[in-house]
This record gives C-alpha cells, structure tokens and sequence, in this order.
C-alpha cells in the first residue's frame, strides 16, 4: 500500500503529542537527573555547583552502596535462576498432562496479578523468624529451628543469606510468568518435528535439549531480559517484605536512592545512584534491543 | 476532514485532562490541608480531637486531613519533601521542632516567621523559653509546638519485677545486673523493634546521653564535644553490650512489636519514647499498675526531649486558614485535647493538670525540674542529613559491633555537618 503524503502527516501528527510527552518526561527528567548527579545539590535548594564525578566516587566508598551492589548482583542471579528453572520445569510438565492443564496454568499464573507490596507483607509473615516458618516446623516436628531468614545477618563471600527468602517471594510472584511464556514457545512448535525425533529414537530429555530449548531460546531470552529489569530495579517487594535489613542484608540501590534523596536531602547523591542503576538496566536491555533491531531490518 | 476533527477532538480532551490535573486546589476556597504522621492508635486520636475544636470554631471550612503512614515519619517526609520542591506546599505540616525544622525548612526560606502569632496570643509567656530557642532561627520563631515527648525512658513490666524481686535499675551497671537476672530466669531483659534503624539509635542516643550526661551530649552536637572521645567510646561499649540483651527478632519488628513483648511478659524492659505511653493505654493497661517507667538508664535529671509543631509553609494554598489552625495548636484548649490522648505532655506550661494521668504529670515535673536535651532521633538535635547518615552507620554498627570503626565514622560525619 501506497501511503498518501497526507496520510503520512496525519500519522506524524497523532504520533507528535506522545513524542513530546516522551521527551519530556522519559529523556528529558533523565538528562536532568544526570545533570543533578554532577551537581552538589544538598538540602533543599539547588546547588549547580559543577563536582566532576566525586558523587559517584563517594558511592563506591560508600559501604553501603557496595552491599548494594553485591546484593543486586547476587539477587538477580539467584532470581532468574529460579524463575527460568522452575518455570520451564512446570511448562514441560503442564505440556504432558491432558486434563485440568488449564487450572493448573491459571493456579501458578495467578501471583503475577497481585502487587509486589501485598506479595511482601505476606512473606513477610510466612518469613518471620518468631511467628512465621519456623513457628509452623516448631509445632509440627518440635524441631527448633534458630535461623533468622531475612534478618539473619550471615554471609558467605559477599552473599548475605538474608536475601533468600527475598528471592523465593519474588521467584513465588514471576515463575509463572516464565512458565506461561515458555508454554506458549512449545506449543508453536510443529508437532511434526517432535514426532520425527520419536520415531528416530529420541528419549524425553535429547528432545529437550536438543529441540526444544534450541527453539524456544528466543522466548527464553525475552523473558531473561524482562525479570532482569526487574530485578535491578526491584524496590516496592524489598521495601514492604524486609526493609534495608540490619547491615544492609537485604538493601538494594532503590532503596539507597530513596532514603537518601527524600529522606536525607541528599539530591545529588541520589541522582548519582539513579543514573548507576540506569547504566545496570542499559547494559541487560541495549543488546537485546539491538539484536531485535537487527532481525527487523534484515 | 473528518480525521483532521477527530485529531482536534483528541487534543482537547487531553488538554482538558491536563488542566483539571493542574488545578486541584484554588486559592480563596475555604480548605484546610493538615500533613502529618498520626495514622496510628493515640496519635490518629489526638489529631482528631484537635480538628474537633477546629471545626467547630470554623464550622464552613472543609479539613483534609493529609497523613502519610510510616515510623517517625520516615514516609511523611519522603512526601513532603517532594511537595515542596514542587511548589505545592500543603497549607500546615508536622515537623519535629528543632534542626529538623531549621535546617531543612527554615534555612532553605520555605517558611513564614510566626513572630506576630506568638505576640498576638500572648504565647511568649506560656512556652518555655528553651523550647522557642530551638524553634528560633536568627530571633525569628518558626513553627507551633503542639506536644512535648521524652526520649530517655525505660519502661517495665511490674509483674515480672515483681515476680524476680527486681528494682528498676537507675544506672547502666544496674540495667546489667538486672538483666543478668532476668536472663538467667529465662526472660528477655530488653526489648527493641529496630525493623526500621531508628529504633536502634533511639536506644543509642539515650545510652549516649546515659554514659556523657547532659552537657557534653549536648556538646556532641554543637562540635564542643569530639565523637571520637573516650567517653563516647566507652558509651558504644556499653552499647553493644547492651545488644547482648536484646531479643533475637529485633530487625523483624517494630517499635510496637517491642513493646507489645514487654506487655505479653516476654521482655521485661524496652527503651522507647512516651508515645509507648500510648501504646500501652491503648491496649487497655494501667500505667503504675501493670506497668512503670523510669528514665532510661543513667539519665536521671535530664529530659532528651522531642517536640511535634505545625508550621506555615511560605504560599500556603490557604494562609489564613492556615494561621487559624496554628492557633489552636498553640491554644491551651487544643493542647489540652490533644496531648491525654496521644501520651505527651503539652508544650504550654500552664496546661489543666487534672486531665493527665500518672506518667504525663511525672513527666510535666521533670520537664520543668531537669536538664533538657534535644533528641538526635528525632529530629531536634541534628538536621535530618546528619541523622540520615547516623542510621547508616548504626545500621552496620548493630551487626559489626565494631566501635573503633563506628565511632570513626561518627567523627567523620560531625565535622562534615556541623561546619555548616
């Protein structure tokens, strides 16, 4: 089809006001952000003055914001690894089943609709090292059970025990996310192709590795992409379920930059930790935008 | 030309969205916005009694009662701060009186002096003089004290006093003694909630102010006093001596998760402002009865105090609203609705006795009688920066117990914010 050239300004026009909308409030806060971030903007009042990078060197002096990182670090990992795993287990074996497949879907499909904040405040509960888990074995079994789970301020190389719990309530709340996109992934595949692979002799787990995955790898990769925006940028699930925890055990840099900026004044240090936390999210989401760029032009 | 409508249409609409977005309040409407932190038991209460009065001197105005849930207000000021960067000030917020109200507010010029409400109800003569001192900024007075809480108190459950023979221990060498005891009977001596870290400094404040007292705490904040002194490392000692008595749940709960462990018999003790007061009363027990107070250990003869006031933001959305509602804050009348309910004291010297209960006289005494200090904590002795970054430290102290390390870091931060 052949596009008018009024057509073609129509189409600019509706597409000007969200364009500004954009730029202003997306590009334009972050241009503004970095700006504060090289400012020693303290209290109150702005302060221009121009301070080079000495926000973000005094963050990476900052211990506080080097637990941070670590445990970003170290939550993601365990994150993604528990959504991936768990969720495409669950996907493989809801393909199996012939009957009920679509409560079972909608059953561990469900946390993805409530709100981090709810997710924390009941995990928070379950976790609870009085009250919650340990109580529950307590009087079951008479098994005392002396483990702090999310204030337990142990750590091993730089990993803060603490953060398992945190990364069970969020693997609870996205596991079927993965789960329903990879469900998705293996029903376009042709059963054509599995049935050949039968026939040739193939047992459950070389169809897995061997076909499967290797179609489903896109989906896959897409959904890695999304949990770990995610789980750079978590906030709203750590700020109800645990707090900053004792020695920062389960602080994150949104929490850094939250107490910082509106607690403590401290504008120019946390658009510093803003801007860090842009650069985290830039470095998962620019590939994969790029590598999608390029399948589209090609 | 249709399409070309349908655009036109489209704007509006958003433009029209745009400016009801923009025009929430107007100016010459009869509204009052109150911001505060008072969601909770006594404190919602109290507020309400207030607004009572305030209605029904001005029955056409209508209250919006603005209030952000959250521990010492750590919520309410992420809010408000955002509020007035913005330049939508609400028309009176709570602050706590002292750095917190100067150092944020009234040294960035967001506030009116209140100089001529003070004169016009004659307040200068009924506030204490070393309270307007610190609502004071270059002689100007700045906000209206509503309440007076105390810090330094220790409070106890009697039965379990009893039940071990125990005397509520004066000095920090008595608090170890009695919860040698009591640890040794199976009881948790002290109670803390420290979920959110302030709770931690609280207790540390008033071990500080135990260990120093009155004079050279006071000096911690004026840089008379070095924090990397030997007193204030014996302090951080005591300190982390203290945590060995602490129940091992405390970074699970909160302040009142504490106290309601001294309240079930679980802990026998917990070191927490007069709001616990409240707390206690409204969970329907008898003050002097089931349970006591004492100052916190060691601080016999000083009140660290704390104050809640209502300022006047400069552009108010209603200013003389605004002033009206300031006025009952400062009236003996609003005082003495507010502050039996909440568990303060009012900030009036010339308050009706006979409305107080047992603690809130003892505490009207020693405000009078003892040396008053201004709460860190809470926002009287240093700004909310200086605090900021205190919890910081003590947030790694709690877990390190490292005091060379916590210590030089609290030096650190006195001289970076007390050369302001």
């Amino acid at each position: 089809m052949i596009r008018s050239k009024r057509d073609q300004r129509i189409g600019f026009a509706i597409v000007i006001p969200g364009f500004i909308l954009l730029g202003i409030f997306v590009y334009g806060f972050i241009g503004w952000t970095l700006a504060v971030s090289f400012s020693g903007w303290e209290g109150i009042l702005p302060n221009w003055d121009f301070m080079g990078l000495k926000n973000f060197i005094s963050l990476f002096h900052s211990e506080r914001f080097r637990i941070d990182l670590l445990n970003t670090f170290f939550f993601s990992i365990l994150f993604l690894g528990f959504c991936v795993v768990l969720g495409f287990t669950l996907a493989m074996l809801l393909d199996k089943i012939t009957g009920g497949e679509a409560i079972f879907r909608n059953i561990f499909l469900f946390p993805l609709a409530i709100s981090f904040v709810v997710t924390g405040v009941v995990w928070r509960w379950i976790f609870n090292p009085t009250v919650g888990i340990n109580a529950l074995i307590k009087n079951l079994f008479g098994i005392n059970i002396a483990w702090g789970w999310f204030t337990e301020t142990k750590s091993f190389l730089g990993f803060n025990y603490a953060l398992i719990p945190v990364v069970i309530a969020a693997g609870w709340q996205l596991t079927g996310y993965v789960m329903a996109m990879v469900l998705a992934g293996i029903r376009a595949i042709p059963i054509e192709v599995i049935e050949s692979a039968s026939i040739d002799g193939a047992g459950e787990f070389r169809k897995m590795t061997d076909i499967i995955i290797p179609i489903i790898k896109p989906v896959l990769f897409a959904s890695l992409i999304i949990l770990g925006h995610i789980s750079l940028k978590i906030f709203d699930l750590v700020y109800t379920m645990t707090g900053s925890g004792t020695a920062f055990v389960t602080d994150f840099p949104s929490m850094y930059m939250f107490e910082t900026t509106f607690q403590g004044h401290f504008y120019a240090e946390g658009s510093g930790i803003s801007i860090i936390m842009l650069l985290l999210v830039a470095v998962v989401i620019v590939p994969y935008l790029y590598s999608v760029l390029k399948k589209e032009k090609a | 030309m249709k399409k070309t409508a349908g655009i036109l249409l489209l704007c509006g609409i958003l433009l029209l969205m745009l400016s009801v977005i923009s025009c929430g309040t107007r100016r010459g409407e009869k509204k009052l916005e109150v911001f505060s932190w008072w969601t909770a038991g006594g404190e919602a209460e109290g507020l309400e009694a207030l607004r009572k009065i305030f209605v029904a001197q001005n029955p056409n105005v209508e209250f919006i009662n603005a209030t952000v849930a959250g521990g010492a207000g750590s919520n309410a000021q992420a809010v408000l701060a955002t509020r007035m960067q913005g330049g939508s000030p609400p028309d009176t917020f709570q602050v706590h009186a002292g750095r917190e109200l100067i150092d944020s507010w009234v040294a960035a010029g967001a506030m009116e002096p209140l100089n001529f409400l003070f004169e016009k109800n004659n307040w200068m003569s009924v506030y204490p003089q070393g309270l307007i001192d610190i609502i004071s900024y270059k002689g100007k007075i700045y906000s209206v004290p509503v309440n007076i809480h105390r810090s330094n108190v220790l409070w106890y459950n009697k039965a379990v006093f009893k039940k071990y023979n125990l005397k509520p221990p004066e000095t920090l060498d008595d608090f170890f003694n009695v919860a040698d005891t009591l640890a040794n009977n199976g009881i948790t001596p002290l109670a803390l909630g420290d979920n959110g870290i302030w709770a931690a400094t609280h207790l540390f404040e008033n071990i500080l102010l135990g260990a120093l007292g009155p004079e050279k705490y006071q000096g911690l904040w004026t840089g008379k006093v070095r924090w990397d002194s030997a007193d204030v490392r014996s302090a951080l000692s005591a300190f982390v001596r203290v945590l060995d008595y602490i129940n091992s749940d405390h970074a699970a709960l909160s302040w009142d998760g504490a106290a309601q462990y001294v309240i079930d018999g679980k802990c026998a003790m917990t070191i927490m402002g007069d709001w616990a007061h409240g707390f206690f009363k409204a969970k329907g027990l008898k003050p002097g009865v089931d349970y006591g107070w004492i100052p916190s250990p060691g601080t016999k003869g000083s009140f660290n105090m704390l104050s809640d006031s209502f300022g006047l933001p400069k552009n108010a959305p209603h200013r003389d609203i605004a002033i009206k509602w300031l006025t009952v804050c400062g009236s003996r009348e609003g005082q003495d609705a507010f502050n039996p309910i909440k568990g303060s004291i009012p900030a009036r010297t010339d308050a009706d006795r006979s409305l107080y209960d047992k603690y809130s006289l003892s505490a009207m005494n020693d405000f009078q009688s003892d040396i008053i200090v201004p709460s860190c904590t809470h926002g009287a002795a240093a700004s909310q920066s200086w605090v900021t970054k205190i919890h910081d430290v003590m947030s790694i102290f709690v877990a390190e117990r490292n005091v060379d390390k916590a210590d030089n870091e609290f030096q650190e931060l006195a001289t970076r914010f007390i050369k302001k």
